[in-house]
Formats: C-alpha cells, structure tokens, sequence
C-alpha cells in the first residue's frame, strides 16, 4: 500500500464574524487510496486526540452526488482532478512533500460558517425563484403521453446533472451563479413540461439571481473548467436567449 | 400497547378506493388552521410537504443539510419501479404486488403493498410533469430497464442518477410552495426529541446546527421522513448524517419499532479496503442486468481475471437459479457471495470479494451501448480503485445498505403515537423482509404524494385537538432534557483528551460488533454475545468520550455523538429483534433455519407476524408485541428463483 507525508495549510474561522487564518498540518503516511475527506477525517481524528478543534467541513454522500462537500484546493474549486468532487478526489492524485492549501468556497452570496463549511442557501432561493413547473400533485397525464426524443430527454440531463455545489461560483473571478442557474433553466426550457412558464422562469431567476449578490458573466469559462458534473456553457448561452425572449415577448 | 392496523374492509383491489371514500376531509378554508411538521426532505418528506402545502396546510420542514436537495435520497442510483406495463411484458398491479410480497419473503402486510403498486403508476406521470429527465427510448417513450426479483422490465431511470432526478423533482415543488409561503423551510436544524402532548404528537424540539440553539417547534400533527439507520454499522452505503435519533426518541415516547433487526446487504458494493474507510459505495443493482457474477472454481488460484478461461470460473447464480441468474433478488445475492467467499474462493487482496464481468456485454453490445447505460458507474468505481470495469471486471462484495424495519404504522401510516405519522424508509410498512431493487423510491414517493394528504386530512377531520403553543409544560421540560443530554455528551471533556475515545472509535466497535453477529448471518450464539457486550460499550462511550469544542457553535463531534449515542441503545432492539426470530425470512437468515441448499427457512406457523417493540425505560427489557400477519390473497410459499 503506497503512503505519502503531507503538509496542509487549511483557513480556520470560527464564523461569518471573526477574522480567518490559515493553519499549518504535518500528516505522515496517508494512504493513496483514501479519499481527500478520509484524508481530511485522519487529520480531525488526530487533531481530537491532541485536544484540539477538528476543522469543520461539509459532506454527505461521499460519491459525489449530494454536492454538500466542496473546499479550494491549491486554488481550483474541488481540486486538481478532472470532473470530481472534493469527496471523489484521490490521494494518489498527490505526491508525498506535498504541500496543499485548502481554502472554503469564497464568494459574497456564500457568507462562511465555520472554517470550510459555507452557507449556499442563495441557491435555493434562485430555484424558489422558478425553477420548477408549477403542477400540484395529481391530475397528471400519462408519462407517455407526450413522447420526448432521446436525444432532447438527454440533453436535459446533461444539464439536470447539476449538483449545486457551488464550485462554479467560487471559481468565477464575478463570483457568479450562471452556470448553475442556467443548468435548471436549460433543463426545463429543453422539455415540452417547461414551456408554459419559459419566459417568466428565465426572469424570475437571474432577478433573484441578481438580488443575491452574485456577480455578472464576463464569459471567462472557470466555472466550466470546475465543474464536477460537467456542465457546459452552452447552458449559459440558453439562459441568455431564454432570458432576452423573456424581455422582447414582454413579460 | 395497541397494534389496529386499520385495514380496510373489502376486496383487496377496492381498499384503497373505499378508504379513501371513507376518510373525513377538512374543508379547503380550514386547512390553513392546521400545522404539520416535517421532518426529513428526501423524497419522502419533500414530496410530502409539497402536497400538504399545495392543498393548504401550513407546513414547516425541517432537515439536517444545509439545503433540502441535499438528503440521502439524492444518492440512490438504479430506478425506480411502476407497474406500466410500458413493456407489454405482463406487467400488472397484481405482478408488482405479487412480486414484492414474495421479495420480502411473506413478512409485508398485503393491503398496503397493493395501494404501493396501485399509485405506483401515478407517481411516474407525476414526475414526468414535474420534468423529470426519464430515459427514452429513441421513438420517445420512456425507457425500462430490469431490477432483481422481477422478470419484466418496470424499472425507470435518469441514468445513474435516478435519486437525484427525482428528489431533485420533488425538491422543486418543495421550493414553489415555500415561495408561496405553504411551506417554512428549516435547514440545518435537527430534531432531538418529540413532544407529545395528551398523548398526542405536538411538537419536537430541534437544535440548530450553526448556533447551537435548542429551539420548540408545536403543530397538530409530526410526520417522521428520517430515513433508515443503516449507519449503525459504521460502515453502509448510506449518507454520513443518516441516524436513527428522529425514530428512536419517538419510540422512547411510545412509538412501537417495527422489524428493527431487517436490515438489507446489498450484494453489489465496492469491498472494504481498508481501516480509514468512512463508507462503502454501492454500484447499482442496474449492473446485474448486464454484468455476470463469477469466482474462479479453484480456491488457490491466483491468476488475474483475464487469464483465468471459461472452464475455470464458476457463474454461481446463474448455475444455481437458471431462471432469475444474476437478477436474483439482493438477500440471495448477497447470501451467496458470503458463501463463496466462505469457501475460500473470493477474489482480491482481502479475499472478500466476487468478480462482476462486463466482457460478455461488451462482446454482445458494444463499448458504446454498455458504456452509454453504465458509464458515470463506471468512472465512480474507477476513481475509487483505480481499475477500469471496460477492462477488467470489477470486483463487489456485499454492504448495509437499506433497513426495511422502521417505525410500526397502521395502513395510514401513523405510529402507534396519534398524531405522530412515519414516511419512507423510516416505517416498516411494505418490504417485509427483503426490499426489491428500485421500490423504496417508490415507496417514498407513493408515501408523500398520495398517501398521507388522506391520512393528515382524516386525523384532522375526526379528532378535536385542545390548542398548545410552545409554553406548554412539555416543550419546557422537553426543551431541559436535550440541553442537558447535550452538557452530559460534553461533560468528560473539560480536562482534555488523554485516556479518551474519540466517537469514531466507538461507533467502529459498534459496527463490527453488529456486521459479526447481526449481519448477513445470524445465530444465537453470536447474537447473545453481542446483547452481552452492549452494555460495556455504552459505559465505555458514555465515560470516556471526548469531544472537542463546546455545545453552542458547529461541532459535528458532538452532532455525531448525539447520533452515536442512539444508534448504542437502539443496538439492543436490533439484536433482540434478530433473537426472537428463531426462523429464517428474506434478510433475516439464522443459521439454526436453513434448507439443505442454505437458502432461508421460513417458519410461518410460528413467525408470521410483524414484531413490534415498545421502549420501557432505561433498564427494563423492551416489550415485544406482534402483529399478526394474514394473508389472503397470495399463499407463502418456499421462495424459489431457481
Ligand atoms: C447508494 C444508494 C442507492 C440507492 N439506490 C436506490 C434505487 O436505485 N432505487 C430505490 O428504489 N432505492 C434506492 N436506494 C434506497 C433509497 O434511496 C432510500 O431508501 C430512500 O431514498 C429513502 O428516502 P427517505 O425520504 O425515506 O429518507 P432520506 O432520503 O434518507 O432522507 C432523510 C431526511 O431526514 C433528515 N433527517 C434525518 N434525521 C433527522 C433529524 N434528527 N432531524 C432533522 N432531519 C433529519 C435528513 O436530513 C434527510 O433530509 C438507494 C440507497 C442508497 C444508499
Ligand atoms: S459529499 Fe456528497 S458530493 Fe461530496
């Protein structure tokens, strides 16, 4: 079993109101194939045998699909692999002398909690804003009743695959919330099921959007290069023509 | 304790249709005057809230992450079931009723699994207008796929991906009635005990997870969507946050606990591989369609898969049940793969694992066509081991994974606690002893959008309820018992760590004392020994604990803790559960009980019956009641999937 010795600088802030700094960790003999949270539980481990206060971080699933994990690492949202959460990044993406800074995700919409543990609530508020089909329960037609071609069914779940981790805010220089916001938007306006509330969904949104205090897009791409689930751009484009048709049709 | 199931009269296919008829209303206008607390936002609890809010309801939701999309259901991969008959393949009602029953091996009361496979249908129309991005076929109908315990294809699914398509839907008519203001969303507040106020559920007492503040919540009804307590073990397929404290206060204030020792391994898990391990993946059941289970015939030999022939592997299901193969339902999947493993011929380092093999797949299908239907698998188990199922075949072994005992509810879903409702996999009600693949999200979804608006509107419809506020005397004392189970959880840790165990420690030791002798074999030996051991190890925890920090900002020790602390006493239910069940059913295998092929033996004249535990304090022995199960429409019989 291959082993490495690191040493982690990891921002410790006790909340929203106190000031942050970084702390310094020596870890020897972490195994290669923990993942960076197992990593992260040997050195909370160590840290309460010590006396000292665990560093507080978020997770659930652990497989990548809940998106409650999340930290900077080295500067990049998740971390140095492609495509992964915090929870699926591997030890043996790392060699031993390492040093890895871990920071949590910076931005003005995500006010800090506790040392990487932030608060992302302005998400749900984005997708309280209409990001749905406004149906009650009962009363549906059959769900074959309106066919939908594959490809479009796929497409839409290119975009559904969002997990809202919030990497992509972190990483844009902006601090802004389109490609998130856009992946919903994408996914509705993409299925018959989205068309009746298309124009005002597309405002709604980017006005909450707006009122959280994430930043505009200046198309520098980061949040693309982040993205755990892969989620393109393109959906920012969609948002964009959603959004202007929203205007020109007058609502 | 009273078990009334309230089964109601007539012909099973009219049951619900009659019930429903039955069931008191409460006037549009009045609704508003009713509270309901809820607790938990998986799929369950989300599309409960949603329904009650839209029909007017106030309701308020609580959950431990720090956004309701965030809960366990979201992981869920494979599908889930609905008797559409899409396929033309004989599907029916009656099929998945039939089918489910005899997957829990004739411990499910028949008339709630027939209301589960009559909405089942109901609830994929509702997601697909929900926009739910269903697989299609390429003419745009929805797609099917197979799931063990099931000869016809009923399973739907967004990818890999199935939970978090449907929470997801579920989560956004969560949000659209909390913008209505139908629904008061309370993230990151977990509930640490119930209020019951005249014998009735008023309320619970929560603690806030940032701030550490210990809050009442009161309501005129309290519906459990906690999910299932897996993590017992330790080490599951569950999320890390998912406990059974919601459960087990409410059974330490009078609700029964149903079947607390049927606990489901799922066969398809990436081993264990190591000490530092915080949970196991699952791969889904969905692989089992394409992938063939092997072990190679000699236990000593040492080749890699590849170069190991044909003639030299041993396709164990498929040479034991040559008409379900590898979809088997996941008992005997997992059941068998222990066996394998017993004998020596488990594969890889540990030698506790099996080989699932794509090569035939491919060679049929294609990489393409086999890499399109399992490919974000694929990538997540390669991440994990670092081998690449396209190549070699992966290697599985079985895990906890899901717990079909729960909270004892009547047919509708109401505690043995008035007032007091249990959703999801946090009840018992319709998977006996063993959970087909892909029906407990259609359990969680038939239970929050169409079963409970008709049970909250009957209980509100046909009791009147003397009104309570926060100041009564119950919140007050309640309110005491949390703050001061919280200072004695702290308590050993003013003078520091040494000498101490961390809460980790503790939990790992419950976990192996329950997987040796409560797992996928059980006998009365092993299972003495752990009741036995227990108490030592609640002692042990409760003396020397150390948890750092202080109860009053974010200590996830101390959350933890809390949840360890519980999952210590509910142990003992678990354990004794498994004791007094001398027979063998799904799950539930005491080796006393087998045939002569090892499959389990059931023992229906002495065991039919669901056990029902009542708490009756700290050092008293908890009281088993039973349920008697009757059936009337299908005949238990020796489950066979040869
Ligand atoms: C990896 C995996 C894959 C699966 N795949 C499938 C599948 O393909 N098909 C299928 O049918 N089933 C599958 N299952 C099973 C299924 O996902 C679960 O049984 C189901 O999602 C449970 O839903 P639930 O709503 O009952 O509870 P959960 O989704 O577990 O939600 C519990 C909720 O309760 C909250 N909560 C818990 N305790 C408290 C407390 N004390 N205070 C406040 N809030 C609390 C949590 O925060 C959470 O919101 C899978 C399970 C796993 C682990
Ligand atoms: S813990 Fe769920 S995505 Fe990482």
């Amino acid at each position: 079993m291959n082993t490495i010795d690191l040493t982690l600088k990891i921002w410790r802030q006790k909340d929203n109101d106190s000031l942050g700094n970084f702390e310094t960790y020596t870890l020897r003999d972490i195994t290669t194939d923990m993942s960076f949270l197992e990593m992260l539980d040997v050195l909370n481990e160590n840290l309460t045998k010590e006396g000292k206060e665990p560093v507080a971080f978020d997770h659930d699933c652990r497989e990548g699909i809940c998106g409650m994990c999340g930290a900077v690492v080295d500067g990049v949202a998740h971390g140095p692999d492609k495509e992964v959460t915090l929870c699926q990044l591997h030890m043996r993406t790392f060699n031993t002398g390492d040093t890895l800074v871990i920071e949590p995700f910076r931005s003005r919409a995500f006010p800090i909690r506790k040392d990487l543990v932030v608060d992302r609530s302005a998400f749900d508020r984005v997708i309280q804003a209409g990001g749905y089909v406004s149906i009650n329960t009962g009363g549906t037609i059959d769900g074959n009743a309106i066919p939908i071609s594959s490809e479009t069914a796929e497409l839409s779940m290119d975009a559904a695959a969002c997990i809202g981790c919030g990497a992509c805010v972190a990483s844009c220089p902006n601090g802004a919330a389109m490609l998130f916001t856009s992946a919903k938007i994408s996914q509705l306006a993409l299925l018959p099921q989205g068309q009746p509330e298309r124009k005002k969904r597309a405002q709604a949104m980017v006005q909450q959007m707006d009122a959280e205090g994430f930043g505009h897009c200046t198309n520098e791409k980061e949040c693309e290069m982040v993205c755990p689930k892969g989620i393109s751009i393109r959906n920012i484009a969609r948002l964009n023509r959603e959004y202007m048709k929203g205007i020109l049709m007058g609502e | 304790m009273e078990l009334n199931a309230k089964i109601p009269s007539g012909p099973l296919s009219e049951k619900w249709d009659t019930h429903r008829f039955q069931s008191k209303l409460v006037n549009p206008a009045n609704r508003r005057k009713y509270k309901v607390i809820v607790v938990g936002t998986g799929l369950a609890g989300a599309s409960a809230s949603a329904t009650l809010g839209e029909l007017g309801y106030k309701v308020e939701t609580f959950c431990i992450s720090d956004s309701p999309r965030r809960a366990h259901s979201i992981a869920a991969q494979g599908g889930i079931n609905a008797a559409k008959n899409y396929q033309n393949d004989g599907d029916s009602v009656e099929r998945l009723f039939y089918d489910t029953i005899k997957g829990g091996d004739f411990r499910a009361r028949e008339a709630n699994v027939y209301r589960l496979a009559q909405v089942s249908g109901n609830i994929i129309d509702q997601c697909v207008a929900q926009g739910v991005p269903f697989a299609r076929e390429y003419g745009g109908n929805l797609a099917n796929r197979s799931f063990g315990g099931a000869q016809v294809s009923r399973t739907f699914y967004a990818r890999g991906q199935t939970g978090q398509q449907l929470l997801l839907g579920a989560y956004s008519a969560l949000s659209r009635q909390i913008k209505n203001g139908n629904v008061t969303m309370r993230p990151r507040k977990e509930m640490m005990e119930l209020v019951v106020i005249d014998g009735r559920a008023r309320g619970i007492i929560t603690r806030d997870i940032i701030t550490g503040e210990i809050q009442s919540h009161c309501a005129d009804a309290v519906l459990l969507c906690t999910g299932g307590y897996g993590n017992a073990y330790f080490l599951s397929t569950n999320a890390m946050a998912s406990n059974v404290t919601a459960a087990w206060r409410a059974c330490k204030k009078g609700a029964g606990f149903a079947n607390p020792s049927f606990v489901q391994i799922h066969p398809t898990c990436i081993p264990v591989h190591g000490t530092f391990q915080s949970k196991l993946t699952l791969m889904s059941e969905s692989l089992r369609n394409d992938g063939r289970v092997w072990v190679p015939k000699d236990k000593d030999d040492q080749r890699p898969p590849s170069q190991i022939p044909e003639e030299d592997r041993d396709y164990y299901l498929e040479n034991k049940y040559p008409s379900f193969g590898n979809l088997v339902p996941r008992d005997v999947a997992s059941r068998n793969a222990k066996e394998q493993c017993d004998q020596g011929k488990g594969v890889g380092s540990t030698k506790l694992a099996v080989y699932l093999d794509f090569a035939d797949a491919i060679k049929r299908d294609g990489e393409e066509t086999i890499f399109r239907k399992y490919g974000n698998l694929f990538q997540m188990y390669e991440k994990i081991v670092d081998t690449d199922p396209m190549k070699d075949p992966m290697m599985i072994y079985p895990a906890v994974h899901y717990t079909m005992g729960g909270l004892w509810v009547d047919y509708n879903l109401m505690t043995t606690i008035p007032g007091l409702f249990a959703l999801g996999e946090c009840n018992f009600s319709d998977h006996g002893a063993n959970r087909l693949g892909a029906s407990a999200l259609m359990q969680g979804l038939a239970d929050g959008y169409f079963v409970i608006s008709t049970s909250v509107g009957s209980y509100f419809g046909s009791e009147t309820m003397a009104p309570a506020d926060t100041t009564h005397e119950e919140f007050k004392t309640s309110e005491q018992n949390v703050a001061d189970r919280i200072s004695r959880l702290m308590r050993n840790s003013g003078d520091g760590p040494s000498g101490k165990v961390t809460v980790d420690e503790i939990h790992k030791e419950l976990g192996r004392l329950l997987w040796d002798n409560c797992g996928m074999a059980r006998n009365k030996e092993g299972l003495e020994h752990a009741l036995s051991r227990l108490p030592d190890l609640k002692k042990e925890f409760w003396d020397n604990v150390y948890i750092p920090g202080t109860g009053s900002d974010l200590n996830q020790s101390l959350e933890r803790a809390g949840r360890v602390a519980d999952f210590l006493e509910f142990a003992e239910f678990m354990i004794r559960d498994a004791l007094d069940r001398k027979e063998s059913c799904g799950c539930h295998l005491r080796e006393e009980s087998q045939t002569e092929e090892n499959e389990a033996l059931r023992d229906d004249e002495n065991y039919s019956y669901v056990s029902v535990w009542e708490y009756t304090g700290a050092d008293n022995e908890p009281n088993l009641h039973k349920e008697p199960l009757v059936f009337e429409n299908v005949t238990p019989s020796q489950r066979s999937y040869k």
